[in-house]
């Protein structure tokens, strides 16, 4: 930026995050362990208990986006007056309602079901 | 009585001022890209979780057909997951060469990115090919077609991601990293570790979940 003017200034000023060779560093070190121990976990049976393993992994998918989000995707709540985050957290609410929404729902409704055998199918009106 | 106070004190362009912002600042172009495209990249997360969701509900419909455990392969899943990983870290390598204006660097890093994307498309196609081969099609079973769509669905996006990053490797050849290109490779950086992102998801909540 040294000779020529930049135009687009203050996009460089509001999103100014491109991150660091530091950051992309450190994010990818952090990626590469939090993907490698779940892994390892479910591929040697490490965690003998499965709802335990099941808990393990999906804390470390969590802490890995998280993980993401802040050294790739260079999230801050400063960026663009905060509506990155708005829009974040409101995505992050609906995907939750639809979610668990969703896996309740279908549950309770194969757990309500009259179970059927192919032969009760064949009687059907 | 108040009211007409006010009114009178306030003269015409005034009161227009108040409700219009009639001295309209400079919005130089593209200066809502970015929160734009977040805005596009949020709703693609949704049609994710609508994925996410079906495969949730159906991820047990079985129809006596295959499960995960006999057909899924955890180390080229882990290979595959490797492969993403990696183009994450050249993208940003593409970003950092972009931000000191290195035109060659940006375009070479974007074509090692290139070659771990399109690696990872690779595994995923033997992957389903050798699936389809086992007659564990997306029409044998409610699970199947979950799993299909979902991972399907990313692997479209990492197609399309890919067609984009030639489309700027081009691009900058022709024009340089003018602000119009810079911006779109930070659209495609968001973009691309997005699609890292949904794949943290797949990865736990359909391989590694469904092995255990």
């Amino acid at each position: 930026m040294s000779d020529h003017v930049h135009p687009n200034h203050h996009l460089d000023d509001d999103h100014g995050s491109h991150g660091s060779l530091r950051d992309y560093v450190i994010g990818f070190i952090l990626s590469v362990i939090l993907t490698a121990i779940p892994f390892w976990v479910v591929m040697t049976g490490a965690i003998a208990d499965k709802s335990t393993t099941a808990l393990v992994i999906m804390a470390f998918a969590a802490v890995q986006i998280v993980v993401h989000m802040i050294y790739f995707l260079h999230m801050n709540t400063k960026a663009e007056n905060g509506w990155t985050v708005m829009a974040l957290i409101f995505t992050i609410v609906i995907l939750v309602i639809t979610l668990s929404g969703s896996l309740w729902v279908m549950y309770h409704l194969n757990h309500n079901m009259m179970p059927m055998t192919a032969h009760d199918m064949g009687q059907l009106p | 009585m108040t009211a007409t106070a006010i009114k009178t004190e306030l003269s015409q362009p005034q009161l227009q001022a108040a409700f219009y912002d009639l001295n309209e600042h400079d919005h130089p172009e593209g200066g809502s890209t970015m929160l734009g495209f977040w805005m596009y990249l949020m709703s693609d997360c949704l049609i994710f979780a609508m994925l996410f969701a079906a495969y949730g509900v159906l991820g047990g419909s079985f129809a006596a057909g295959p499960g995960p455990k006999d057909l899924f392969e955890l180390p080229l899943v882990a290979v595959n997951t490797a492969m993403l990983l990696f183009s994450s870290i050249t993208y940003g390598f593409a970003m950092l060469a972009m931000e000191k204006d290195k035109k060659g660097a940006t375009q070479l890093w974007l074509l090692v990115t290139a070659v771990f994307g399109a690696s990872f498309l690779a595994i995923e196609l033997y992957e389903f090919a050798n699936l389809i081969h086992e007659g564990a099609t997306p029409m044998r079973s409610g699970f199947l077609t979950a799993f299909f769509s979902l991972v399907g669905t990313h692997g479209l996006h990492v197609t399309f991601g890919l067609v984009w990053l030639f489309t700027l490797v081009v691009q900058i050849g022709k024009k340089g990293l003018i602000p119009a290109n810079k911006r779109r490779l930070m659209c495609l950086s968001l973009f691309w570790h997005f699609l890292d992102v949904i794949w943290i998801g797949v990865f736990t909540f359909v391989y590694l979940m469904g092995m255990l």
